[in-house]
């Protein structure tokens, strides 16, 4: 028992670390870990990775928002859109068959990943425009960038697309308990055009209350099982400590590139998943 | 324009504070539970049982069963960033910036509602 609790421990710190550099929340890596290599019911995967969610998404945002990566304002406004989005996935999951979950959820993974690859060479997004609801609503900032050792202003555009996607992603976290981060973040970096650690420490502020919207339902349906969820809060919450001290000292085309062939390989895992089941 | 930036500062301060309590009176709970579980390799109730509703969870919290003192644990954990966006339309009324309040308050009710359909189902 204490060894299995271990092996989760050692698992969800990793998944925590990843989770907190790429803004993913760490669900990503749990879920399919915890059902491939553990052989444990997709049920308590789910209900364990939506609590590493939650963990990777508070434990990064204690960093991310004394730094001022995290820009707080448009987490607040896009957290309607995902929020009301993880209410419809949570209550339409039990009408959807998870075989065909699986394979949309990772096509979708798949098409993130290639949008992502057109965008490799890009450090600082450029020339972007301000969206006059932008102005409106105060969402352009500024942070500091520990890696290029110098002060970043951003505007913001895309705010339409940027709010559509993001309730797609709260309905697929809702549904799946995973992938919510990895819609988040392309929103706000392909719609919204926002420098990438802002959408990464973005996303890991936001994920938290899009998770916590259906954790509760989730726990009253006893899907959270305490010896397989209890490892994996104390293992994210000690990995997103550390990947935020790694993730402001790396470059975005860094990040970016852990980022592709995590999404890559993730698609395949669900794709192949979807079809064998 | 100084003015507006300290302000910031201390809405990321505070936030940044709540969470950080939050997280660490969540981990110390699971921690204590998970350690006694483990420890002694009892969980407080029979085979794979574990406790699912919330007064389950605090008579189990209060006979210091490990399970549910792990439950108790997790629960703080998601109540952490549901409490995060109360304080936040605090902090936000404290800044006189009505039209976040009014954006966080909406979400704050929104994630009410869920909870409470959650409770429901």
């Amino acid at each position: 028992m204490t060894a299995l609790a271990l092996q989760i421990l050692i698992l969800s710190i990793t998944a925590g670390i990843f989770g907190s550099i790429l803004g993913l929340g760490g669900g990503i890596i749990i879920t399919p870990a915890l059902t491939l290599l553990f052989g444990i019911d997709i049920k308590y995967a789910i209900g364990a990775s939506i609590v590493s969610v939650i963990a990777t998404s508070s434990g990064a945002a204690v960093v991310y928002i004394k730094d001022k990566i995290t820009n707080i304002r448009i987490g607040m406004f896009l957290e309607i859109a995902t929020t009301i989005g993880a209410i419809t996935g949570a209550f339409i999951s039990g009408l959807i068959n998870p075989k065909y979950l699986y394979i949309i959820f990772g096509l979708l993974l798949l098409y993130s990943a290639i949008a992502m690859l057109q965008k490799k060479s890009q450090e600082l997004p450029e020339n972007v425009e301000n969206h006059p609801l932008a102005n409106k609503l105060k969402l352009n900032s500024s942070y500091y960038d520990k890696a290029l050792k110098k002060n970043i202003d951003y505007n913001v555009t895309g705010i339409y697309g940027g709010f559509g996607m993001m309730y797609v992603a709260g309905v697929i976290s809702g549904l799946l308990g995973i992938g919510s981060g990895i819609f988040k973040v392309m929103a706000m970096d392909l719609f919204m055009k926002l420098p990438l650690k802002v959408s990464s420490a973005t996303s890991n502020f936001m994920i938290g209350v899009t998770a916590a919207a259906s954790a509760g339902v989730y726990l009253l349906r006893g899907d959270i099982d305490p010896k397989i969820a209890a490892p994996v809060a104390l293992g994210v919450l000690i990995g997103a400590t550390i990947g935020t001290k790694i993730m402001q000292n790396l470059k975005s085309k860094t990040i970016r590139m852990i980022f592709i062939p995590v999404l890559a390989f993730v698609s395949i895992q669900m794709i192949i998943k979807g079809f064998s089941k | 324009m100084d003015k507006e930036n300290s302000k910031i500062d201390e809405m990321e301060i505070i936030i940044s504070n709540f969470l950080r309590v939050g997280v660490l009176l969540s981990a110390i709970i699971v921690f204590v539970g998970l350690t006694m579980y483990l420890v002694t390799g009892i969980s407080g109730y029979s085979g794979s049982y574990f406790p699912a509703t919330l007064s389950e969870i605090f008579r189990g919290f209060i006979a210091l069963k490990p399970y549910a003192i792990i439950m108790v644990g997790l629960i703080i954990l998601i109540l952490t960033p549901v409490f995060r966006v109360g304080v936040s339309i605090l902090v936000f009324i404290r800044e006189k910036d009505f039209l976040y309040v009014k954006i966080t308050t909406l979400v704050f009710i929104i994630l009410l509602i869920s909870l409470i359909l959650g409770k429901v189902e």
